[in-house]
């Protein structure tokens, strides 16, 4: 059977979502994106010019990929809103990355105007998948506003700190039926990995991709890392028990 | 509390002691802390900490990638005025100065938004001499809305307003703000300014305030280096950010490090500032304050900037000028003062190419 992620109704099969702001140069983009596979490219909407062919970063993502503008600078719902429209007008598709952030220092998402900007725009038919902290009863607060899916955050953005979040948005990948994506903090392919053995449906990577020595090769180990992943998540990993668990039961002769 | 408040606790801060007491392994330890206090920075500005500017330097540039990316954003100031009632000792629009005072037209105005967007720049930076008379925030607000149809991103860089004014220019489309407070301590501040309104020290000093809470989406402020102590005036910018920051968390806050060029005036710098006070200061504030922004100007050298680069730097001038009507063909105008780096945009962003960074254009979007 194949393995595919539905979302707003498109299949995408590779699980890495990739963002583009801190590459050293638009031209690698390209290069990653045929490295890792990925499908899912998020740029931010402040970034955007078509008025510059050469220097536009959108000019830079292949045409089969989705491309996904994100909400970056907006500090309240209505300013979300505002960009997602703009977005949208400006040709950019109905997909949208959600964030609003007003904390300068960790860049933490407001749960609670992630939640005002979702209900208006899926309500505008916008296919929406907010970024959050890891909170369920914010999780479930997005579902019934219409999100496509939930971005928890593993830990501060460009942070490479890892799945500091792990209890968190194991919760929300139980409790919620719509795909979880993990957004942020991811540092290391093997992190990567771990998000999708517990469960997660995609992960978004920018910062330890794009910062990486050589971008392209972490790149692709991150799409390895993610293919193995949901592999091992898919294949139902073994128990983990606390001790050894012997070959040679010594209540073994009981059963006879 | 005003960051009024803040700076009067350090009034009588006996800095040199302090900065005696500073050890090697203080500043190693503060390298290695995630997290910086007041005085570990204060620490890191001290002259104890030179031998240490490599290490700063590592995990500045560490920090800063991580923060930013490899990535530099590129702006370009726009003189609209030079009419100025203040006596800076320092500057070469001082009322007392002969030079050709003049006002863009709206039409020049239009000449060179055109001039420089077709550089394929989206963030300008418009800034007066300070004459509520010549440039009150009537003819502010009338710029605005030219300029606002070449560029995605307008600040402002004129005399203190109240905050109902900075809402004014918000509405029409302004999102910057800087101000530079040029000397922070406050009887040096007497001395350098002897007459006009910018006398008045705590009206400047706390407009940045002002500017958050009518809802700048950028606040960048800055000491004229040159002028007093460099390590204190230093210091109290890197706290005069910090404040900024804390108060108001959802405004994007930087620092400018200017250092003092010569001006129709003549005016020598009070104190040197060598390159190296330079790093040690832009090295110090990304380690006390790794997600604020680090604006070079085209004072410095196109040599140190190439090298600022990795050093701390997020934001860049490129093909500057500081005269009135500068950006237009064939202007003879006297500028505020002279510029050193006088590479074009695109010279700036093939440099910025060479040393692997993105040269960002366009960095906000008009809402």
């Amino acid at each position: 059977m194949r393995d595919v992620l539905m979302i707003g109704g498109k299949e995408v099969t590779s699980r890495l979502f990739l963002g583009t702001g801190k590459f050293s140069s638009h031209r690698l983009i390209p290069e990653v994106i045929r490295a890792c596979g990925s499908q899912v490219v998020t740029v931010a909407l402040r970034r955007i010019d078509p008025e510059y062919e050469e220097e536009n970063i959108v000019s830079y993502v292949p045409g089969e990929c989705i491309l996904m503008p994100n909400t970056s600078g907006a500090r309240n719902a209505e300013e979300a809103v505002r960009i997602a429209r703009v977005a949208r007008a400006a040709g950019c598709g109905n997909w949208v990355k959600i964030e609003v952030i007003a904390d300068n220092r960790y860049l933490l998402p407001d749960n609670y105007e992630t939640v005002r900007a979702t209900e208006i725009l899926a309500a505008e038919g916008f296919v929406v998948l907010p970024y959050m902290s890891p909170d369920l009863i914010t999780a479930k607060k997005l579902v019934e506003a219409g999100a496509a899916a939930v971005m928890p955050l593993g830990s501060p953005i460009g942070s490479n700190r890892g799945l500091r979040t792990r209890e968190l948005i194991r919760i929300l990948i139980e409790e919620i039926p719509l795909p979880i994506i993990v957004d942020a903090g991811i540092g290391r392919p093997s992190e990567a990995a771990e998000a999708m053995e517990m469960g997660a449906a995609a992960v978004l990577v920018n910062t330890a991709i794009a910062t990486a020595g050589d971008p392209v090769a972490m790149g692709r180990a991150f799409g390895l890392a993610v293919e193995a992943g949901r592999l091992a998540y898919l294949a139902g990993p073994g128990k983990t028990h606390e001790y050894a668990r012997a070959s040679s039961p010594l209540t073994g002769f009981l059963r006879d | 509390m005003s960051f009024y408040e803040v700076c009067q606790r350090y009034g009588k801060f006996d800095f040199d002691s302090f900065f005696k007491q500073v050890t090697d392994a203080d500043i190693k330890r503060i390298i290695a802390k995630s997290r910086l206090s007041e005085t570990d920075y204060l620490a890191l500005l001290s002259p104890g900490a030179e031998k240490h500017l490599e290490e700063m330097a590592q995990k500045a540039h560490r920090l800063t990638v991580q923060n930013f990316g490899r990535v530099i954003f590129l702006f370009t100031p726009m003189y609209l005025a030079n009419y100025c009632v203040n006596q800076c000792v320092y500057c070469g629009f001082n009322i007392h100065n002969k030079l050709e005072r003049k006002k863009l037209t709206l039409a020049e105005v239009k000449r060179e938004a055109k001039i420089i967007a077709d550089t394929g720049l989206k963030h300008i930076l418009i800034l007066t001499g300070e004459s509520r008379r010549e440039s009150p925030v009537s003819y502010l607000r009338e710029c605005v809305e030219v300029l606002i149809k070449y560029f995605t991103s307008i600040s402002i860089e004129v005399y203190p307003l109240e905050e109902k004014e900075y809402n004014e220019l918000i509405s029409v489309g302004v999102d910057g703000f800087t101000m530079f407070q040029e000397v922070y301590n406050e009887e040096a501040y007497a001395q350098f300014h002897p007459g006009g309104p910018k006398r008045n020290y705590r009206f400047r000093l706390e407009a940045p305030e002002r500017a958050c809470r009518a809802g700048m989406r950028t606040v960048n402020v800055g000491a004229l280096l040159g002028l007093h102590q460099w390590r204190t005036e230093a210091f109290l910018t890197g706290l005069h950010a910090h404040y900024l920051q804390n108060t108001f968390p959802d405004v994007e806050i930087s620092v400018s490090p200017p250092r003092m060029r010569p001006q129709l005036g003549g005016f020598p710098p009070k104190v040197e500032v060598s390159n190296k006070n330079l790093v040690q200061y832009i090295l110090a504030f990304r380690l006390f304050m790794p997600r604020g922004g680090v604006t070079i100007s085209t004072r410095e050298p196109s040599e140190l900037r190439d090298r600022l680069v990795r050093l701390g730097a997020t934001k860049m001038s490129a093909g500057s000028s500081t005269a009135v009507g500068g950006h237009s063909a064939g202007c003879t105008q006297t500028g505020q003062f002279e510029i050193s780096d006088t590479r074009s945009v695109m010279e700036m962003a093939n440099m910025l190419y060479v040393q692997d960074y993105q040269p960002v254009y366009k960095d906000w979007q008009t809402l």
